[in-house]
């Protein structure tokens, strides 16, 4: 069992840390961005005209009253403006898009099916490519199958994803026509285009973890095999897959369960490219779109998401280590 | 790539954590042995020629560009078929004589003059980020490692705040709300922003290991000052970590370089950058693959140099830092 204090603890810090997250955030867009104001105004513009869409979005206020808004706006939804044109904003609102007329947690939500499908194939991929590679590697150690499999993680690790993206879609949709231009095909219209339609953004997106994942398992299935229980259950006479299987890989494997907890919630930035790339319409692509037509509200809606997302994915796998391996102890007390 | 026994054993041995028993275990090796290894490695030696190449190319750019005979930016609309929508004229993206690499589609500018160019603005930020982030983690670290207490808290939570964010994304959200000028220097300054802590935070370790060591404590008893202690005592026994987790860390700023660049918020126009010119063979990639496959394959393979340098360097030195 985990002690209830290590986890209010763990909470506690979380809440700071996604505050500081929201500070951070909110202090470059403040800071750095160019008046929306302006921007919303177009061209046929007056100074009156600037100061109401000021007033109205609460840009002329000060930095603390604005931000304060904002955080109130994540829990309870806040309102844009006044009288008739009023813009309600849902919670939890992220900011509103005032290029495409949308929340921006609306058109999060929109085009979450397709990211997390991305996401979700890419990462089964990656585990199950990464973990047999490694575990291969680890068998063959030193032979011509760990050298041709280093050889590809080296590869993996170093091919810039657009790069394998392009690679990959003239290779196969251009010239060889095996697969069709990516396009979000819903697994329940037809599984089988599904599978091919996604097949190649998962490639791409799995790619360079599946050779980091390798490496990592495989270093740690040779070194749990140099520990003393794994001689001593060797040396008692346990069959060679029951050592492997009782003995060396739970701890080999533990830490790879628990990293990658933390890199399928990062993997917002890694959509971002392969998104875009593939032309398929989720939240990465929106945020590659946005930063085109300079639309700060989105820009600044999926930063948060992803930092939201990280730092949640940490606790989580925080605890779940505590939980899964005894050696983690927690604080002096326990 | 042929392992020797003791190699493999130093890898194995130094799977776990770096310095478990106090400073970095390395043996007390000489320049000229671990130069005459280095040698023997073939692939070691591979990437090392394609990193050199590279700089040259990068440092001599305008020689080249003259002896070639077109400029990054000139416009060269004969080398293009206007009738069929700019797809360069000849086999290949019209690689030829005239051209080394082939053209743009479009407006006809030459490939080569453009890779050559690209790596000048490729080479001199992960370079510039690569030293700023040295420079930041070794002082962070030693800070930290060294004097402890609260000092080292605020620096480890800083770090750690750092560490836990997103990092891709919160580059892309500064560099798009920044304004376009100078464009090279605040990618610098953000990639080392971001980056620093990941060496900060394996310095702080070994500096923490080191000065308990007796030679430090005698520095200590002699009456040595701090500075005296940190910059003659424990710096140069963290050479080698430095070193390694250097030449780790320019693959990553190269590429993230190129997929800034590649994303739009890098490099702006018409300046060259390898990243910045996939992302713009994009709409092409169908019809004339050889814009994208030509700074593609310059990447790759110097990203991919790096990384195995970085590798074998690590192996050589005897360093385990996982």
């Amino acid at each position: 069992m985990i002690p209830l204090r290590f986890v209010a603890n763990r909470v506690l810090g979380m809440i700071i840390v996604l505050f500081l997250v929201c500070l951070f955030t909110f202090v470059i867009f403040f800071v750095l961005s160019p008046d929306p104001a302006v921007q919303i105004c177009g061209k046929n513009c007056t100074p009156e005209a600037i100061d109401q869409i000021r007033a109205n979005l609460g840009i002329d206020q000060p930095f603390w009253t604005q931000f304060g808004t904002f955080l109130a706006g994540l829990f309870a939804g806040r309102t844009y403006g006044t009288g008739p044109n009023a813009i309600d904003c849902a919670a939890p609102c992220l900011g509103y898009s005032f290029q495409s007329s949308q929340a921006v947690t609306d058109m999060i939500v929109q085009r979450l099916p397709v990211s997390a499908t991305v996401a979700v194939g890419a990462a089964v991929l990656w585990l199950l490519a990464g973990v047999a590679g490694g575990l291969l590697s680890a068998v063959k150690e030193g032979r011509f199958a760990d050298r041709f499999i280093a050889g590809l993680t080296l590869t993996g690790m170093s091919i810039p994803n657009y790069v394998l993206a392009l690679s990959l879609q003239f290779l196969l949709v251009v010239t060889l026509g095996w697969l069709p231009f990516p396009q979000a095909v819903a697994f329940s219209d037809d599984p089988f285009q599904w599978f091919q339609n996604f097949l190649m953004p998962w490639i791409v997106l799995a790619i360079g973890m599946a050779a980091v994942y390798t490496r990592l398992t495989r270093a740690n299935v040779i070194e749990t095999l140099q520990e003393n229980y794994v001689r001593t259950a060797r040396a008692k006479g346990l069959s060679p897959g029951l050592v492997w299987r009782r003995h060396a890989l739970r701890p080999a494997l533990t830490p790879i369960v628990t990293i990658f907890g933390m890199d399928f919630a990062g993997l917002l930035g890694g959509a971002l490219i392969t998104e875009t790339v593939f032309g398929l319409n989720g939240i990465g692509k929106m945020a590659a779109d946005s930063i085109t037509k300079n639309d700060q509200p989105v820009i600044m809606g999926v930063t948060l998401l992803a930092a939201f997302l990280v730092v949640i994915g940490n606790m989580v796998v925080d605890l779940l280590y505590t939980a899964i391996d005894p050696r983690v102890r927690v604080g002096s007390s326990a | 790539m042929t392992f020797t026994p003791t190699e493999l054993e130093v890898e194995g041995a130094a799977g776990g954590e770096a310095g478990r028993d106090g400073a970095p275990a390395a043996p007390p090796a000489s320049g000229r042995r671990l130069a005459r290894a280095f040698l023997r490695d073939r692939a070691a030696v591979a990437c090392g020629v394609y990193i050199l190449l590279i700089i040259l190319m990068a440092v001599a750019a305008p020689l080249l560009v003259k002896i070639s005979g077109y400029g990054p930016l000139e416009f060269d609309q004969d080398a293009v078929d206007p009738n069929l929508g700019g797809i360069p004229l000849g086999a290949a993206g019209g690689m030829g004589a005239d051209h080394w690499f082939g053209v743009e589609p479009g407006n006809g500018r030459d490939l080569f003059a453009r890779i050559v160019y690209g790596a000048r603005v490729s080479m001199l930020i992960a370079i510039s980020a690569t030293l700023l982030t040295t420079f930041l983690g070794v002082v962070f670290g030693l800070i930290a490692g060294y004097f402890g207490g609260r000092v080292d808290m605020v620096i480890s939570r800083v770090m750690e705040f750092l560490m836990a964010f997103p990092a891709l994304i919160f580059m892309i959200a500064v560099l798009s709300a920044l304004p376009a000028e100078n464009r090279q220097f605040l990618l610098v300054l953000v990639i080392s922003f971001f980056g620093w802590p990941y060496l900060a935070r394996i310095v702080r370790g070994q500096t923490m290991s080191l000065k308990e060591r007796e030679f430090v404590e005698a520095a200590k008893a002699s009456g040595a000052t701090s500075a005296q202690i940190i910059f003659k005592e424990i710096l140069p026994n963290l050479a080698s970590t430095i070193i390694v987790m250097t030449t780790l860390a320019v693959p990553g700023y190269v590429g993230t370089e190129a997929g800034l660049s590649f994303l739009g918020v890098g490099v702006v126009p018409p300046t060259p950058s390898w990243g910045q010119m996939i992302a713009s063979s994009v709409p092409w990639y169908a019809v004339d693959p050889a814009y994208f496959l030509i700074p593609g394959a310059f990447l790759f393979l110097l990203v991919l140099s790096f990384t195995v340098l970085g590798d074998r360097i690590r192996r050589l030195l005897g360093e385990g830092m996982a």
